[in-house]
């Protein structure tokens, strides 16, 4: 029997949800397990930084990898993997955009130290100690990896194949995916593995989408009760269907919430907020910059929203600092 | 010569974990230490959201238990927004919650914690998983373990959009009132929950509890730690995972306090140490101590234990039978050790499976009136719910649109730091001498932290295996003298 092929998961800045998203493949994991060897994975087994160095480059078939790549360590590990690997693939809406952890960019390091370490309420630190990379304790030399300024997402950081978007990417994608690596059915490199469609195209209540939007008010979920019925941005409620690439299965929209678009942009669009904003402008009525400019001021924390898991991809990619980008 | 030996679990809590120790020059343990190599900085880049955003964005903290953070983060958002939830809402959400504690505490027990005893402590490290576990218990248990895990997944989607990262959580209620087909579907398999508990339960009973050796694993004073506890009571001072109180008693089990989420910074604080990015709380009389147990120390210990030992009791009569089987057996509450977390933990699977069978069949579940809208501006709001790791904080603060200005988080694993470095130091302490170091080490290192774990092997608690090991001792030039190491396969 010819040799399987070799198989590594690796994770970031992430937050686990990429592996569990794995284990709902259910009774299919097994599949995965019977087909490939699975020689590293770090939530289920054992392995060393030098155990992966021992192999030949481009010995490892595929390498699946979670999470943003926020600290020295995750770099590191990052353009090891590539080396060793014929294929990377970006999983997940970290790996792919930055994530949720890439709204850190709008922040520097030092403000998340300050924040962290001494601003937080609950803060009993007199001495302003903060986490260093050398310390000395006791007589003890520790090291810590390095925490950088600015979040970068995988395709920043090193070469990607293949993109598998989500937060967590569903089951259905996943399943696919790893069927077409297996059966070597792949589509051009640089692919995101989701039909590229909005989000709105499969969504349940895509009927009620309006051409032209005759709202003169934005409405938060925290203060408003939305129909459980009627498309969300024709009742004034920001949703990010429209900017957002499909294949998600509508999940939030089935949990009677506006899309934040996990899922990223979709092909030919650089940045998802700049493209929901055309799309959001052009089907106001008001068609006066005053009139549209009114309706956008009450948009809270537009940033945080428009470009909720890609801030580090977009054309912003941080916000203002002292050091470079 | 001096020696550092490198123990590097790459498991996570919010990615990796990593202990160091080092020897002195007869070869004994002079200090170690568990260090957290990882921070995202939530706390931080959260400011300036809207806030009722943070359902949604904190709970990317955990994607292994977002529904804690998800719950939580609604739970301030009620108190940021001083609206209380329509009744049929907070029981939607009750019942979500026991859910998630169901699923995630059973498979804790079958996939991770459990086999270092069904399969047993001394068993060989190939067989102390998972699969060890089915061979002893039965191939058929197995598959209901993960039938259960699918069932309770699938409810949980249906309820709130997504079982990772779950959306239904507003503030004064959820988005998605409950359907009856759902609420159908549910009762059906409530029973099969509480059912699938007890057996477990059961399973405990025969492998563990008729097996002496084992029970004196479970005491030895190798795996305990005299130290405070702290956990969320009802108003009748039982368990209660999604709202209540928070109660704290000493070590001799005296209650020490009881008070109010919003209350918590008057007694609760965290201390920063330079050699790890996790923070280490203490209670703020007697204050910080360092990394020491006993009734002078300012440490407490949250999770299942820690919530048993400070309750009057269980919340639901089958629990209660074993809460009080449990304190008879171990010598009275409190119990200090560490281990005994697994018979606890099993006791609240039970509470919650009961808890949704009882939620399941309350007509008020149907309801569609799930939300009050806020009517007062919002101000400040904390929201606590016991995690499965443990009591989880969040604490918002806004300004009058409702964009954050200061968020503080106390996270289940956090609180228990600083007595998992303790766990650490006394089991590195209790096994090496005179710089001999064998695989033994690398067992007992893991039960102390398995015992509190999830988060550490968070993603591992819902895959077969041990959590992998590899110890390196090194000399002082970092020449690598020995390479103890047991790996972990998946499926093996």
């Amino acid at each position: 029997m010819a040799e399987k092929p070799k198989v590594a998961f690796y994770w970031c800045a992430s937050c686990g949800g990429c592996e569990e998203a794995v284990v709902d493949l259910e009774e299919n994991i097994l599949k995965v397990v019977d087909a490939v060897d699975i020689i590293l994975w770090p939530c289920a087994m054992d392995f060393k930084k030098r155990d992966i160095e021992a192999m030949d480059d481009g010995s490892i078939a595929v390498a699946f990898i979670n999470g943003a790549v926020r600290m020295s360590e995750q770099e590191e590990w990052v353009h090891l993997l590539r080396k060793k690997s014929q294929m990377v693939v970006a999983f997940g809406a970290c790996a792919h955009l930055g994530g949720i952890p890439g709204l850190a960019n709008l922040n520097t390091k030092q403000e998340v130290f300050d924040t962290c370490y001494h601003d937080v309420p609950s803060m009993d630190n007199k001495d302003a100690t903060v986490p260093g990379v050398e310390s000395m304790v006791d007589g003890h030399h520790l090291h810590l990896p390095r925490f950088w300024d600015t979040v970068k997402s995988l395709g920043q950081v090193t070469d990607v194949d293949y993109y598998l978007p989500g937060c967590a990417p569903p089951a259905d994608l996943i399943w696919s995916a790893i069927t077409a690596i297996l059966t070597g059915q792949l589509p051009p490199k640089g692919s995101v593995l989701s039909p590229n469609k909005a989000c709105c195209d499969d969504c349940p209540r895509k009927d009620s989408k309006p051409d032209t939007l005759e709202i003169t008010e934005i409405k938060r979920p925290a203060t408003h009760l939305a129909d459980p019925d009627l498309c969300f941005m024709a009742q004034g409620f920001i949703c990010m269907g429209p900017a957002t690439r499909g294949g998600c299965g509508s999940r939030c929209i089935e949990g009677y919430m506006p899309c934040r678009g996990c899922f990223g942009p979709m092909d030919d669009v650089f940045d998802q907020g700049a493209k929901f904003l055309s799309a959001f402008a052009s089907i106001l009525t008001p068609k006066d910059e005053a009139a549209i400019d009114a309706l956008l001021d009450q948009i809270p924390d537009p940033t945080g929203t428009f470009y909720r898991f890609s801030l580090p991809t977009s054309l912003l990619r941080r916000g203002k600092m002292g050091t470079p980008v | 010569m001096t020696q550092r030996i490198t123990i590097d679990p790459i498991t996570r809590l919010e990615g990796h974990g990593k202990i160091e120790i080092f020897l002195d020059d007869k070869g004994e343990v002079a200090n170690a230490y568990m260090q957290i190599p990882e921070l995202r900085g939530f706390e931080r880049f959260c400011l300036g959201r809207a806030a009722e955003e943070m359902p949604r964005i904190t709970q990317r903290i955990c994607g292994v238990c977002p529904t804690a953070h998800h719950m939580a983060s609604a739970r301030a958002l009620d108190a940021l927004y001083h609206v209380d939830p329509p009744p049929a809402a907070h029981k939607v959400r009750e019942l979500f919650y026991n859910l998630f504690t169901f699923e995630d505490h059973t498979l804790h027990f079958y996939f991770l914690g459990g086999p270092d005893f069904i399969v047993g402590p001394n068993a060989p490290a190939a067989e102390r998983n998972v699969v060890g576990v089915i061979g002893k218990v039965g191939i058929e248990i197995g598959g209901k373990v993960i039938e259960a895990r699918k069932q309770a997944r699938h409810f949980m989607a249906e309820m709130a959009g997504k079982a990772i990262h779950p959306v239904f959580g507003l503030p004064g209620g959820i988005s998605k009132p409950m359907k009856s087909d759902l609420v159908d579907a549910l009762r059906k398999a409530a029973p099969g929950f509480v059912d699938f508990a007890q057996f477990s339960l059961q399973a405990f009973a025969d492998i563990v509890l008729k097996n002496q050796a084992y029970v004196d694993t479970i005491l030895a004073d190798h795996y305990a730690h005299r130290t405070n506890y702290m956990g969320t009571v009802d108003p009748d001072g039982k368990v209660n995972f999604y709202r209540g109180q928070l109660r704290v008693i000493d070590p001799s089990g005296n209650r020490l306090y009881q008070f109010e989420p919003h209350e918590y910074l008057n007694y609760i604080a965290e201390h920063v140490e330079p050699w790890s990015y996790i923070k280490f709380p203490f209670l703020k009389q007697p204050g910080w101590k360092g990394f020491v147990d006993g009734p002078d120390s300012g440490l407490y210990r949250v999770a299942p234990l820690a919530r048993l030992n400070v309750a009057d009791g269980m919340a639901t009569p089958r629990a209660q039978e074993h809460y009080e089987q449990m304190f008879a057996t171990l010598g009275g509450k409190p119990v200090h050790s560490t281990l005994a977390t697994h018979w606890a933990r099993l006791i609240e699977a039970l509470q919650a499976a009961e808890t949704v069978e009882r939620l399941a069949n309350d007509p008020e579940i149907l309801s569609p009136v799930v939300r009050r809208l806020p009517e007062q501006p919002p101000t400040e709001g904390v929201g606590v719910v016991e995690a499965p790791r443990g009591t989880l904080i969040h604490h918002y603060a806004t300004d009058a649109k409702g964009i954050l200005t200061m968020v503080n988080l106390m996270v289940a694993t956090v609180h228990n730091a600083a007595p998992i470095q303790m766990s650490i130091d006394k089991a590195a302490r209790g096994l090496i001498h005179a710089g001999k170091v064998t695989d033994g080490l690398l067992n007992q290192v893991e039960m102390a932290f398995r015992a509190y774990d999830p988060c550490f092997g968070c993603a591992t608690h819902s895959l077969p295996g041990d959590m992998p090991l590899r110890a390196t001792i090194r000399d002082a030039r970092g020449e690598v003298v020995t390479v103890v190491e047991r790996k972990t396969r998946l499926g093996a």
